[in-house]
């Protein structure tokens, strides 16, 4: 079976069957990895799902990481759909942290939430556009291949932002390298303070409005992807170029847009975790989230009800994994990473490993 | 039985739901030149697959020189001297012709010896078969006949005894083809069995000893080739009667609605793909371009379609300088608004998208027309809608308008696009290869409707490797060869052969 060859499995299977057996692999292989190590691996898988979704608080997490996830998942599926595997996620979303953090020094002080919060999203699309530009141009017109160019902007962004934080935005005085805390009038509401505005109480988490954003976010993705003029030009530069061009497609424009487009919607993955979390800008705290994305659109099928889902799937996955290297010494950050590494490789990588068994199965049973 | 070199006995397969291969019995006799003729999709390709290994069959016998044989894979049809010539040459082209031919047997790890014995062997087999193939050539630079000498060469070095030649003819002039059919000849005369499949029934009359006919994946016919006729081949081929013959009345043309003057392309490396082109297209009338593919007729059709930019040269569409007009959008899109409608040759690198349902291929090239999308989005209803009439209209099977196109057959495939291509009511159409890999049936229907459009007051530029499909369908006929236009005559004074002179004419080969 070769990659991005149509499966012969009945569409439902692909999207269901498929993924259960791939998910089950990986927790198998972990169980394995876990027992060696000296541990019980039901035991820990149980504290691992009560982790993420046994009490309210997991749930909470679970779904603040889900709505990274789901960014940075739909940003790789918008560029997917273009033929481009944007891996750049993860610096987009960093500089994107730039944009909000100039908007909210510049503007803080003197504008209301009302319109601060607007503007600070606008900054960090467009600055995780911008980032995506770079790569997009020279894919577009000099032909410099996309996977290279946002792996290297990746890089360029640790360094950029490590200076920027470091020597020019860090709080006077303070030894961390953080900025100063953001003002209470560029803080996204809390979910707990959404809830209790129509008498629902959860306990306090760091879940926050940009939750419903990522939803809304997924159902423009599939209109704009599925129904309007723009979407139908994007899927086909992504799935016959040359069809495009003979369709009178300004190729290179659509592509570059839809890197923008990519880039913007990592960039929201920050404002959930700066102007929804932290309220300040730290060094690396995108902390991976562009890298997941990458597996998120490929398990998730480059849809946005599975991006939903395998999002839900790695936002779990975080949380219930941080509960368990609390509960369990022997189990480090780095075995939470290599549990969430083997779904990947499983779900992504290797997403197509059960289907020629499964296939002969269907196969017979017709 | 030692009198037959292959022989096929209730051979079946299937791919999912769809019978490639139903039940196939065929005797091809030894020393003999046996024709598979069949429509496209009939399952010729499928029933040699299976006899060259790359399928394995759901049930049947393969019987080789009288004795049953499993054929796992091609290494093993090869050791019972079985060999393919494939319609797309499997050549390295930056390779010798010798380094071709060694090309998975070369004997040894040292090449020294191998390529020695090799030598001898092959001016041997040069001389015996009159190939005339030098083997230090660079078989980039050959031309296409001669790179097909060498894949038979390639298959006679490995001892093939039966050669399985899949469409040879596509690619070539007539008067190359003739030469081809020499050497198969040759080939016969040498003890060899040749099997070729084709779907022109003119090479199966002309040189074949016994022809199986194939349609809808079965057998329906094992005759001899001197106890049938054209219009009877065809009968069997299609399974009903058809009429071979375009019937189209006479027509005074009209004003002039397309014409090119002193046009030149020259690409990247300086080679020029298109000289001084000058021609014109009036309203009703067919200009139909013969020439063997790649001398310059699908850059001629991309640059009149603006997918390409001339490097010199005029474009007038109805009086008007294409040239000097302002693009703000590309000029494919431009073009297209102004009425040029575009067929392109290969349907499925650019004419469709083949993972989209046929309603959305329906508007491919017509996304950003009003009739198509009044608001930011699209209506599915209203697409939908617009793709049932044109299935209507064009009679496109199975009659599913949410159906991905690329499960359609080439036939069908083709009416989509011509359907949408001439619901937008162009003025002018520009149409590259309208049948290829397009059946019988569906060849009919597809002249019918250029004859159509073209009583209705429509130009038509019409390109294609078809002779006879050139012959019968154009008012007027210029010929390409090496980007230039060699000559021009009306088409009721063409013949096959005068045309192949000219075909002949610029090719440096």
């Amino acid at each position: 079976m070769k990659f991005g060859q149509p499966s012969t499995l009945p569409r439902w299977a692909q999207l269901t069957i498929l993924p259960a057996l791939n998910l089950l692999a990986a927790l198998l292989v972990t169980g394995v990895v876990t027992w060696v190590i000296g541990e019980n691996p039901l035991e820990c898988l149980k504290i691992l799902v009560h982790g993420a979704l046994g009490y309210g608080e997991g749930i909470g997490y679970t779904l603040f990481y889900t709505t990274d996830f789901i960014f940075t998942g739909l940003a790789v599926a918008a560029a997917f759909h273009a033929g481009l595997f944007n891996i750049g996620g993860e610096g987009q979303a960093y500089l994107a942290g730039l944009g909000i953090t100039l908007t909210v020094f510049a503007f803080d002080k003197v504008l209301p939430f009302w319109i601060l919060m607007p503007l600070c999203m606008l900054a960090a699309m467009a600055f995780g556009a911008a980032w995506a530009y770079i790569p997009a141009w020279l894919q577009a017109r000099r032909g410099s291949h996309i996977v290279v160019t946002t792996i290297m902007f990746n890089f360029i962004s640790y360094s950029l932002m490590l200076y920027l934080i470091g020597h020019q935005l860090i709080e006077p005085g303070s030894q961390n390298p953080t900025t100063r805390e953001f003002g209470q009038n560029a803080w996204m509401p809390a979910m707990q303070n959404i809830l209790a505005g129509i008498g629902i109480s959860i306990p306090s988490t760091p879940l926050n409005g940009t939750f419903f954003l990522a939803l809304i976010a997924c159902v423009l993705f599939y209109l704009v992807v599925w129904h309007s003029r723009w979407g139908y030009e994007l899927r086909t530069v992504g799935t016959n170029e040359h069809a495009a061009r003979y369709a009178g497609m300004n190729v290179t424009k659509i592509i570059i847009l839809a890197m923008c487009a990519s880039g913007a919607l990592s960039g929201l993955a920050s404002v959930n975790e700066l102007l929804g979390s932290t309220h300040r800008m730290n060094v690396l705290f995108t902390n991976g989230i562009g890298f997941v994305g990458v597996a998120v659109a490929l398990m998730g099928r480059n849809h946005p009800v599975g991006i939903i889902l395998s999002a839900l799937l790695f936002g779990a996955l975080t949380q219930g994994g941080l509960d368990l290297s609390f509960a369990k010494p022997m189990i480090t950050r780095e075995m939470v990473l290599l549990i969430e590494g083997l779904v990947i490789l499983f779900c992504g990588g290797l997403e197509n490993l059960f289907e020629p068994i499964l296939a002969s199965f269907f196969k017979r049973g017709k | 039985m030692t009198d037959l070199a292959i022989e096929l006995i209730g051979i079946c397969k299937s791919f999912g739901a769809v019978a490639a291969n139903r039940d196939i019995e065929m005797k091809v006799a030894k020393g003999s030149i046996h024709g598979i003729i069949g429509e496209n999709g009939a399952g010729k390709s499928t029933l040699m697959s299976i006899l060259y290994g790359y399928y394995q069959a759901d049930a049947g016998t393969i019987r080789v020189n009288g004795k049953d044989t499993h054929i796992r894979n091609s290494q093993e049809a090869i050791r019972l001297g079985i060999g393919m010539v494939h319609q797309h040459f499997m050549l390295v082209d930056t390779f010798t012709v010798l380094e071709n031919i060694i090309l998975g047997a070369e004997g040894g790890l040292v090449l020294k010896h191998g390529v020695k014995q090799a030598r001898a062997h092959l001016k041997e087999l040069n001389k015996e078969y009159g190939l005339e193939v030098d083997p230090d050539a660079v078989v980039g630079k050959l031309g296409v006949g001669l790179q097909q000498r060498v894949e038979i060469l390639k298959a006679l070095y490995r001892g093939a005894d039966v050669l399985i030649l899949d469409e040879p003819t596509a690619v070539l002039t007539p008067q190359e083809a003739d030469h081809l059919f020499r050497i198969l000849r040759t080939l016969k005369e040498q003890g060899k069995t040749v099997i070729l499949i084709t779907h022109k029934l003119r090479e199966v009359l002309d040189i074949t000893d016994n022809v199986s006919v194939m349609r809808g994946g079965q057998m329906v016919g094992n005759v001899r080739t001197c106890d049938v006729d054209r219009a009877g081949l065809a009968d069997l081929m299609v399974g009903r009667k058809v009429n071979l013959q375009v019937d189209k009345a006479q027509r005074e043309p009209g004003e002039v609605v397309l014409s090119v003057k002193d046009l030149n392309l020259v690409d990247r490396r300086n080679v020029k793909l298109l000289k001084d082109i000058n021609l014109q297209v009036r309203a009703g009338e067919i200009v139909g371009i013969a020439g063997v593919a790649g001398n310059g007729q699908s850059e001629l059709l991309e640059v009149l379609a603006g997918m390409q930019q001339p490097s010199t040269g005029e474009i007038f569409y109805k009086g008007q300088n294409l040239g000097t007009l302002k693009y703000r959008q590309p000029k494919a899109a431009v073009l297209r608004k102004l009425g040029i409608a575009h067929v392109p040759e290969d349907r499925s690198r650019e004419g469709l998208v083949k993972a989209f349902p046929n309603y959305e291929n329906a508007i491919l090239g017509y996304q950003c027309d009003r009739s198509v999308c009044k608001g930011p989005l699209y209506s599915r209803k209203a697409l939908v809608a617009r793709m049932n009439q044109l299935i209507k209209q064009f009679d496109i099977r199975p009659d599913n308008p949410m159906l991905r196109v690329g499960l359609l057959s080439g036939g069908n495939q083709q009416k989509v696009v011509l359907a949408r291509e001439i619901h937008a009511n162009p003025d002018l159409l520009l149409i590259g290869q309208p049948t290829r890999g397009v059946d019988i049936g569906a060849i009919e229907f597809i002249h019918r409707r250029l004859v159509e459009l073209r009583d209705a007051g429509k130009a038509i530029l019409l390109v294609s490797v078809e002779l006879e499909e050139i012959m019968s369908l154009s008012d007027r006929i210029l010929v390409m060869a090496g980007g230039q236009i060699t000559g021009e005559m009306a088409g009721k004074d063409a013949t096959a052969p005068a045309l192949g002179l000219l075909m002949g004419g610029g090719d440096k080969h």
